[in-house]
């Protein structure tokens, strides 16, 4: 096992959903939904992914864990690339990553108790016996702040954050590596939304987890991640420290984006980049950099030719030509 | 709670009910609300806090049953909405009073044109002739920022985008100008750049048209940059009211200074991993609330007078509090 640090790595990955055209059409059309990127997720770190809907966040976050086939590209987990992998390493893998989904709704089988869901996992992979099981799921609940005598409670007995809870123990069983979890907030009161977060600070401590951290609320990213990385159509935009992106960012978008976020606090005058238009649609996506239709900066080689992401500062990769050409 | 005179909008002692097998959810309870001509305020409060329910009682379109309004008045240009018929309150809904909701997807009609839909409102209440009304209808999709709306009125909604939809939406309540437009959480759907638009959109139709707006959320950041004045609802009341500047520069009720606290901020110093100090326990269900002050049994500051429920009260000027920290300072 190469260990430089990294726990995932992503090279060139590509992703086109095929999109259904008429039926004797022989043209065909895609979704480009990721198109090239390049992406490490380092041990023991929180990787921000934001992005407006649409810009392939999730896909990415699936695409990790093979939910989703990838069109083209290498993801590396722990140095080995898992995109061949049979299917039963694949199943050994899956011990290793974990998703956490958004809506603790639909991501709970409702007729099933709290504790068959949790425990599932355990079962699908044969650990322990019936008695272990039990005492797991008993642990991982009390871990993620549910009282255990509702194990055999079924989810719409509980409300959305302690469900999210449910969803959290469940990616929990089997010790995994990393976790993504994709917008595990957004569906929950801010209130609760605030105990959700720290319960996920708290278990990446005592569990020495990597989580990648999908959302599209920017308050929420920059407090739990130690990197950003902004997508846009498919591309990452920007990848930095999470405070240098906040306090400097560089990518035009980037830029938009944290000035169209609304700040709770009424004394502060800002002068806000409104983005005129709507986000292009990746069927179709705008030639050259993707950004170009709505980027108030653009100039004459910005529909030409697709920026590469570089490094312009110590760990601040930017993909935009107003930081210099192509290498 | 203000002393101005030209006050649109007045509220007394609202009470919806819903009348459910398990027993009663009072979902607005004794709520008193004023706005004045021109002016927005803001509603904020978490899922079934009773701010969307206190919008449809405005506006009379409580579902009934379960819900009804049991109580209260509400005076729109001194005329009580509680008493009219509903002919006279078809005639006020959409013409002076109208109402955007969250997702324009299922608030737009799927199987008309927008055109028809705008044209709609236009034909009844303005009795405008059909080809008028469309051609109104244009004029409207331009004001709120529709790029080609001479093409777009004839589309369809799934044909138009989130932001899209949600301009038609806002195109169709500006359609007869109304005094007073309700906007119950219009950009939680939407894409923050998007929701930039939707915002700056609001604001400037308001200046231009002068009509008053009720803004219901549930994101603070969204009511600092919009609203004038503010009510913080939890439980069926209003637990704080104030102009919007005090409200997040000092917070009275301990709701509120949580739900400031529980939000991560882009503008702080970055103080890595400094944890949120989130609000203890859940919401409360309506069928079940503590006694007394709705709030006692989050609240860190709970003393034995919390089990008797707190008048709203004025703790600085024009800054209302129900909370009895604040009742004690005044005594």
């Amino acid at each position: 096992m190469s260990d430089n640090g990294n726990l995932v790595e992503v090279k060139n990955l590509k992703k086109f959903f095929p999109v259904h055209t008429h039926f004797f059409s022989r043209e065909k059309i895609f979704v480009q939904a990721v198109v090239g990127v390049n992406l490490t997720i380092r041990r023991g770190e929180t990787l921000g992914l934001v992005g407006e809907s649409g810009c392939g966040k999730s896909t990415l976050g699936r695409l990790i864990l093979r939910l989703e086939e990838a069109t083209e590209g290498q993801i590396l987990f722990e140095g080995e690339d898992i995109l061949h992998y049979s299917s039963e390493r694949l199943r050994q893998l899956r011990r290793q990553m974990q998703i956490i989904f958004q809506d603790p709704y639909s991501s709970l089988n409702p007729r099933k108790t709290v504790g068959s869901i949790i425990g599932e996992p355990l079962i699908i992979h044969k650990i322990g016996n019936r008695k272990e099981q039990e005492e797991r799921v008993l642990r991982l609940m009390e871990v993620v702040g549910l009282r255990p005598e509702n194990i055999n409670r079924y989810p719409h007995e509980f409300s959305g954050g302690q469900r999210q809870r449910i969803g959290i123990a469940r990616a929990l069983a089997l010790n995994p590596k990393l976790i993504i979890a994709d917008e595990p907030v957004s569906a929950l009161d801010v209130s609760i939304q605030a105990q959700v977060l720290n319960l996920l600070e708290d278990l990446q401590q005592e569990f020495h987890l990597t989580y990648l951290f999908i959302a599209h609320d920017l308050h929420v990213v920059e407090h739990i991640s130690d990197r950003v990385a902004v997508m846009h159509l498919g591309r990452i935009a920007e990848l930095a420290r999470s405070e240098d992106l906040y306090r400097q960012p560089k990518h035009p978008y980037t830029q938009a984006l944290l000035s169209a976020n609304p700040v709770p606090d009424p004394t502060l005058e800002r002068k806000r980049i409104l983005l005129q238009g709507e986000v292009p649609s990746p069927i179709h996506p705008p030639s050259g950099c993707n950004f170009h239709t709505r980027c108030l900066n653009k100039f004459n080689m910005c529909p030409t030719a697709v920026p590469q992401l570089k490094e312009i500062e110590p760990d601040h990769w930017v993909a935009c030509f107003l930081y210099g050409p192509n290498k | 709670m203000g002393r101005e005179n030209n006050i649109l909008l007045k509220i007394r002692n609202l009470n919806t009910y819903f009348f459910t097998d398990d027993g009663v959810a009072k979902a607005v309870d004794g709520v008193d609300l004023e706005l004045e001509e021109g002016g927005t305020l803001g509603v904020v409060g978490e899922s079934g806090c009773g701010k969307s329910v206190t919008a449809l009682s405005i506006m009379r379109l409580v579902p009934d049953p379960p819900g009804r309004i049991v109580n209260g008045e509400i005076f729109f240009s001194g005329n009580n909405l509680l008493t009219l018929s509903e002919p006279e309150m078809r005639k006020i809904r959409g013409r002076s009073i109208s109402m955007i909701f969250q997702e324009p997807m299922t608030s737009l009609n799927p199987v008309f044109q927008i055109g028809d839909q705008i044209s709609e409102v236009l034909r009844l209440h303005e009795r405008l002739p059909k080809k008028e009304a469309w051609n109104r209808s244009v004029e409207m999709l331009k004001l709120v920022g529709i790029p080609a709306p001479e093409r777009r009125i004839s589309e369809y909604p799934h044909q138009l985008s989130g932001g899209m939809r949600q301009r038609a939406m806002i195109a169709m309540a500006l359609a007869c100008s109304p005094k007073l437009m309700i906007a119950d959480e219009p950009t939680t759907a939407l894409d923050v750049t998007i929701q930039a638009q939707i915002l700056e959109l609001i604001n400037r139709l308001q200046k231009e048209k002068g009509m008053s707006v009720i803004l219901i959320t549930h994101n603070l950041g969204v009511i600092a940059e919009t609203a004038q004045k503010v009510a913080v609802m939890y439980a069926g009341r209003i637990v704080e009211y104030s102009a919007v500047r005090p409200l997040f520069a000092s917070p009275k009720h301990p709701y509120t200074q949580g739900l400031l606290k529980s939000i991560p901020r882009l503008d702080e110093d970055h103080g890595r991993k400094q944890r949120l100090e989130a609000i203890p326990g859940l919401v409360p269900s309506l069928l079940d609330l503590p006694q007394g002050c709705k709030f006692s049994n989050r609240c860190k500051y709970a003393f034995d007078r919390c089990t008797e429920e707190p008048l709203l009260v004025e703790a600085e000027e024009g800054h209302l509090v129900r909370c009895w920290l604040h009742e004690r300072k005044l005594n």
